[in-house]
């Protein structure tokens, strides 16, 4: 599509697509806007890698692809290991990585593949400090196997093997928190980011470029068919997510936190109006609930604490 | 061509893998230390200190698994890429020795042939490579440290051509760690011999962009496999051409896939593959002046395996001894088994009988292998085997 001069000034996302339409992906699939997003910033001098997710066939079955940038897709819990394997043969061939005009070496992986068993392999790869992006994209769940919970899935959450019945069995552990275990690492950059907030997202990618070293986002992404949600309410989820401080957008930079949204001058939305537009927290009590937005509050407070004194 | 004076060192098994690494000008090393392989990489990283090699990238992984996930990441890369391992990091990167033949990465390792605990050991056994035969990696099992080198070498050379992954095999401190005299080939030799890859795909073309492993549909799949199977086949042809220009090139010939070694004339031949080979072939020598006509058959690549020459020797003789320092459970001695398949639609039926020996590192010595020889010859001449399968060190 041609956009008018005038126009494009005023985007701050670039308006190259690098993503095929007669991709894959469900209705509604955070994941899909999110590879958009990766590709328009990072464009086609990228190599992925893609561990066994829902993006592995969102690309496409062989001999697809709806990547216009390479792609190696990989084994589970690879993605970390990978990509290092990656970067360093670009680096001994002498290829530029990263930067601007350099080869952008991204993994991308879900939440299962990131917060549970590639979690090793992340690690090896952030304390290691290789020159890549890696953007774990946060459903909730393992969602291309059916819905089962993972690390990253939250308190009071339906999934297929923490189903809701009889006796009330439901996920009891809240979300594990992958970017305060990333951070440890003491990377130079890390963030949260959200599909609702493509401007800031596409910022964030942009810094991970510039910012030598290992750059780890995690991007929040519904999953409709996942969180039993109407296919036009992602962009809502993924807003009220952040508006309910559920899902804060922040910033870690070389030993210094910056909140981006929801307001720290303002009380975050209550949670149930994140809830309530998802079949998947059907199930939960008003205790239930209640021990959630406890835990939501909690961790926003930490946050906050966190941006004032190493703001 | 420049004339080929050999550079003698004293080195260990071990090291001479890391000398092989240096002068194959690999691109990208991702290893993690296991014992006894640890001083392959060490004795890499020890060059790299020293500035004795250029060009390389080592990434000291945290597990086998990623280390050879991440020599599947630097191959595809188009990247020269190598690794190290023994037993259970062995069985750790399992699954990605799948990955690797599968995206038809010509990785090359070496794998220190060491036991599967439990009981913890840390000695010699071929169980660990051999429970990787169906990965569609190619085996060449070193006898010697100059075997260590000169397979790692011709490893990558073979693996280049036919894009399949190669292991060279050596033994758990047999040949790890003790010291010889290695014939080292000078650089500039070498890269005659070995030029830098040229891949059959790589992630750097730009503008023409590619997705490597994705899903294969039935319709698919299935010819996937078949390809694997003909870059096997295509194999046995690159292994006796690039073993025979290292033969030509530096004297050490190695066109056979099993060597041959005074079987001319036997009644029977001992075969296996790997150190315990060396002590069958001094043993020969021995059994030869006692009376026996006996040879060695040692098999240098399992995968794939040599069954046309197999098939030439069996031809040849009364018997065959297997021996075997590795064991499937539930069955026999793996060599046994795959050389009793490799011959049965054939016309060669000599005996054949199975000696699990050596498993764990249990020493095994000339003497057990003339012991070996009076039980061949007593079955021999009775014309049937006592047991088929013999485990013979069993303390009774």
């Amino acid at each position: 599509m041609e956009i008018p001069e005038n126009v494009k000034k005023r985007l701050s996302i670039p308006a190259d697509e690098h993503f095929y339409a007669g991709h894959t992906a469900c209705q509604g699939c955070g994941a899909s806007l999110g590879i958009r997003y990766v590709l328009k910033a990072y464009g086609r001098k990228t190599i992925f890698t893609i561990p066994a997710c829902c993006s592995t066939i969102i690309a496409g079955p062989w001999p697809y692809t709806a990547f216009e940038a390479n792609l190696f897709h990989t084994a589970f819990e690879t993605t970390g290991a990978v990509m290092s394997g990656i970067e360093a043969a670009l680096k001994a061939k002498g290829y530029k990585v990263k930067g601007e005009d350099g080869v952008m070496v991204v993994g991308w992986a879900g939440d299962g593949g990131t917060a549970d068993i590639g979690l090793q392999a992340l690690s090896g790869f952030l304390e290691r400090g290789h020159d890549a992006v890696y953007i774990m994209y946060d459903n909730e769940a393992y969602m291309n196997t059916g819905i089962q919970r993972s690390g990253s899935t939250p308190y009071g959450a339906w999934t297929t093997n923490t189903p809701g019945g009889k006796r009330h069995f439901l996920e009891k552990r809240h979300k594990k928190k992958v970017i305060d275990i990333v951070i440890a690492h003491e990377i130079p950059y890390a963030a949260t980011a959200s599909i609702a907030f493509p401007e800031d997202f596409i910022r964030k990618l942009k810094k991970a470029q510039k910012t030598p070293g290992p750059s780890f986002i995690q991007l929040f992404a519904p999953c409709p068919t996942g969180w039993r949600s109407p296919t036009d309410k992602s962009i809502e989820l993924a807003r009220l997510a952040v508006q309910t401080a559920y899902f804060p957008l922040f910033e870690y930079e070389n030993g210094r936190y910056k909140i981006n949204m929801p307001s720290t001058k303002k009380e975050p939305k209550p949670i149930e109006e994140f809830l309530k537009l998802q079949g998947r927290f059907k199930y939960m009590t008003k205790e239930d609930i209640e021990i959630l937005q406890n835990w939501v509050l909690h961790e926003w407070e930490k946050l906050k604490k966190l941006a004032e004194v190493f703001g | 061509m420049a004339e080929y004076k050999p550079i003698r060192k004293v080195v260990s098994g071990n090291y001479a893998a890391a000398y092989a690494v240096k002068h194959a000008r690999v691109e990208v090393v991702a290893a993690y230390p296991i014992t006894p392989q640890t001083s392959i990489i060490e004795k890499i990283a020890e060059f790299l200190a020293n500035g004795e090699i250029e060009g390389l990238e080592y990434v000291p992984v945290e597990s086998e698994h990623s280390a050879m996930a991440a020599c599947i990441g630097a191959s595809a890369t188009g990247a020269r890429a190598f690794t190290a391992t023994s037993a259970q990091g062995l069985a750790l990167m399992h699954e990605m020795l799948h990955w690797a033949s599968g995206a038809r990465l010509p990785i090359v390792m070496v794998d220190v042939n060491r036991a599967m605990a439990p009981p913890w050991s840390v000695w010699d056994d071929q169980t660990d490579s051999l429970s990787q035969r169906d990965t569609g990696w190619m085996q060449f099992y070193a006898e010697n440290n100059q075997e260590v080198y000169d397979g790692v070498l011709m490893a990558f050379k073979i693996a280049e051509t036919v894009n399949l992954p190669a292991m060279v095999v050596e033994s758990a401190f047999i040949l790890s760690h003790t010291y010889d005299v290695v014939e080292m080939i000078p650089q500039e030799l070498v890269d005659e011999f070995l030029p830098p890859r040229k891949p059959l795909y790589t992630l750097t073309d730009f503008d023409n962009p590619i997705a490597v492993g994705a899903l294969g549909g039935p319709n698919d799949y299935y010819e996937f496999r078949y390809k694997i199977q003909k870059a096997m086949e295509k194999a046995e042809k690159v292994i006796h051409e690039v073993g025979k220009e290292f033969g030509e090139r530096f004297g050490r010939d190695y066109s056979q896939m099993i060597e041959l070694y005074r079987t001319e004339d036997a009644d029977f031949v001992f075969m296996g593959m790997g150190s315990l080979m060396g002590t069958v072939k001094q043993a020969v020598d021995i059994l030869r002046e006692e009376g026996y006509k006996v040879g060695a058959a040692k098999v240098r690549w399992f995968r794939p395996f040599p069954k046309k020459e197999l098939y030439e020797l069996a031809k040849s003789v009364e018997g065959i001894a297997v021996l075997d320092r590795n064991f499937s459970f539930g069955q026999e001695g793996i060599l046994f088994n795959e050389a009793k398949g490799a011959l049965y639609n054939t016309d060669a039926k000599p005996l054949i009988k199975n000696y699990i020996v050596g498993l764990g590192g249990r020493d095994f010595t000339v003497n057990d292998v003339r012991k070996i020889a009076e039980n061949m010859k007593a079955i021999i001449d009775k014309g049937e085997l006592d047991v088929e399968v013999d485990w013979y060190h069993l303390k009774r």
